[in-house]
């Protein structure tokens, strides 16, 4: 799989560049943040409080005057942070158990039990009730996610590793005295990769989707530190006077998971041999 | 096949693999399905033995039960030995090792080769890195010494551009291709005996040739024995030194090659040589010869299916199908009987000279 290549196949699909080209930016402006604007996040001026946009602030204000395009890219680091550290966490475990229930039909039972169980409940209220409890801040934001999205993952990993295992070259490669544990390493895992890789960009977007929902309700973030999702729940209720404020932070979050959503579409045409055809 | 009257459990006679009344069967929800019953042969170094018989007659459950490779998890059981005398002279019974030992054999000393090159290979990884595996897993070369050593396989496989073809991947190559990879892959380290499941069912008759002809070669260069398992037996004319023929999971005859094909003891065996195109065509001219031009030629079958696994019939499983049945056939299930010449049917009408087995 030569990725140059398959990335120029992805990429024919004009939708799909949109996508990742507004994903660059969104990395970008979060990353480079400092550069992009002058203004502190936390800066207050109130005389300046609700200004709309202009040439000094280019998003506008907010109810303390805080610059927009700042809180906006500050913002982001905290959001995509939050999201990519739930998808990682997610796909990390998710895969390790995934791989144990499929490959091994003793632990299976046991493993897509829970994992059924946990999917049971409505993802956003299993983290609201985690936030609850542990208490709001960036870390357990993250670690409700990661215990929201998991199974997800296991049963997907499971699923893949159910086909992979029945393939020729695992028996081959138990025939040349590979052990179990490398056969599960080197021979499946490789395999499950295009799964895994739409499952995290999926995963992704709707983790910043659950982080501003969290957020919003109150069980998320603190307020102080700025996300998209403290954004839009710290100014809502001057949403009537200046649509703005809670405008950008939104189309922030649109854009970001569209995006996602949109590159993990053209990353599962691209690996799925059934539509290899329509490409 | 040599024969074996004595039973003295540890002299396996200077055969490299000795396999003595193996037996696997498979519990499922209808019942315990006997895959494998009482199968014994024997390969001898250097050569190559050949296990013949139409689909679901066991041939495939026998190695993979000689591997050990049989799925962990099907409730499966097996009983008998499978005598393997390794490198250093000693004589180990394949079925009692401890898997860390059994793995240690797997690919170095045993190694195996599949039916469907298409897809035996890790789609993944490049076919030089997938042979590099085996080498350093057993051979403990390093990285770079072991894609060295891959090269060398390739080239000796009759791999052109053997030095770029190591770094491709399998969906790159031909089927051809692919089982010449396989073969490369274990011939490796060097294995002392080679269990090909049938190699080149899945290929043009023209490669067939070919992957056939390099397996010989390979052979008479390492002195490695084979078994050999297949349902053509025009590859077994060519290749093999001796036959074992298995029919329902059990072996109805064993001989030397030239021995069976001109002279097939077991209904069953003759069967499927009559249904050989050649033997028709044989057939047809002296018949014309005979009796004046008769209509279109038909290839002969043997009539009638497999008998279902769970429900045998109460004699020979053969029986039902056979045209030479007698009403002894249906009372009990024939024993192996051996003759003087080496060689064994399990027919009540073939003579019995010595002794009956099992």
């Amino acid at each position: 799989m030569k990725l140059p290549l398959s990335l120029k196949k992805m990429f024919r699909r004009r939708i799909v560049l949109v996508a990742a080209v507004c994903l660059l930016v969104v990395v970008l402006v979060s990353l480079f943040a400092h550069v992009v604007t002058a203004y502190d996040p936390n800066d207050t001026a109130v005389s300046e409080r609700l200004s709309r946009p202009s040439a000094a602030h280019i998003l506008g204000t907010d109810e303390l005057g805080r610059d927009l395009l700042a809180r906006i890219a500050f913002g982001g680091r905290y959001s995509l942070t939050i999201a990519a550290l739930a998808a990682t966490g997610s796909i990390v475990i998710g895969t390790l158990f995934g791989l144990v229930a499929g490959f091994f039909r003793r632990l299976d039972a046991p493993i897509s039990r829970v994992v059924d169980a946990m999917m049971s409940f409505p993802d956003i209220l299993l983290a609201i009730a985690l936030v609850a409890i542990l208490g709001p801040s960036m870390l357990n934001v993250v670690f409700a996610l990661v215990l929201v999205y998991t199974p997800r993952v296991a049963r997907v990993v499971r699923a893949s590793t159910l086909v992979v295992r029945e393939l020729l070259f695992v028996e081959a490669a138990r025939a040349v005295g590979v052990s179990t544990f490398r056969i599960l390493w080197r021979h499946i895992l490789p395999n499950l990769m295009s799964p895994i890789l739409v499952q995290a960009s999926f995963i992704f977007a709707y983790a910043i989707l659950a982080e501003a929902a969290l957020s919003f309700l109150g069980v998320g973030v603190p307020p102080d530190i700025p996300t998209w999702g403290t954004m839009v729940a710290g100014s809502q209720q001057y949403a009537h006077q200046a649509l703005w404020i809670v405008l950008f932070p939104g189309v922030a979050i649109i854009i970001t998971a569209l995006s996602l959503q949109l590159l993990g579409d053209g990353i599962r045409d691209l690996l799925d041999p059934r539509l290899k055809k329509s490409m | 096949m040599t024969t074996r009257s004595s039973s003295s459990p540890e002299s396996s006679l200077g055969l490299r693999l000795d396999v003595r009344h193996l037996s696997t069967s498979f519990t499922t929800d209808e019942g315990v399905i006997p895959s494998v019953a009482d199968v014994s042969f024997s390969i001898r170094p250097g050569k190559t033995t050949a296990l013949v018989g139409e689909s679901g007659s066991g041939k495939s459950v026998t190695s993979l039960t000689l591997m050990r490779l049989l799925p962990r998890t099907a409730a499966t059981q097996v009983a008998g030995q499978a005598l393997y005398t390794n490198a250093k002279g000693d004589t180990v019974d394949l079925l009692q090792l401890p898997e860390a030992a059994m793995r240690a054999i797997r690919g170095n000393e045993i190694a195996m080769i599949f039916q469907e090159p298409m897809t035996s290979l890790n789609p993944v990884f490049t076919i030089g890195e997938q042979i590099a595996e085996s080498l350093r897993l057993h051979k403990k070369l390093d990285r770079a010494a072991a894609l060295a050593e891959a090269r060398r396989m390739l080239e000796l496989v009759e791999i052109p551009a053997a030095a770029q073809r190591v770094g491709e991947y399998p969906h790159q190559l031909s089927g051809g291709m692919r089982q010449r990879v396989m073969i490369a892959l274990a011939m490796a380290c060097g294995p002392r005996l080679l269990i090909a499941d049938e190699p080149t069912t899945a290929l043009d008759v023209t490669i067939q040739a070919q992957i056939l002809q390099l397996m010989g070669r390979l052979q008479t260069e390492t002195g490695m024995s084979m078994l050999f398992i297949t349902h053509n037996l025009g590859v077994v004319a060519h290749h093999a030194d001796d036959v074992a023929v298995m029919y329902s999971g059990r072996i109805v005859e064993s001989a030397p090659v030239r021995g069976l094909f001109a002279q097939p003891r077991h209904p069953y065996t003759q069967g499927l040589l009559a249904c050989l195109p050649s033997q028709q065509r044989k057939r047809a001219a002296s018949n014309e010869a005979r009796e004046g031009p008769i209509g279109p030629r038909r290839l002969f079958a043997i009539r009638g299916q497999v008998s279902s696994p769970l429900s045998p019939p109460p004699g020979c499983a053969f029986e039902p199908r056979c045209d030479q049945a007698i009403s002894g056939c249906q009372s009990a299930m024939p024993g192996l009987r051996l003759d003087d010449d080496g060689r064994s049917a399990r027919c009540i009408l073939t003579p019995q000279s010595v002794s009956e087995v099992s």
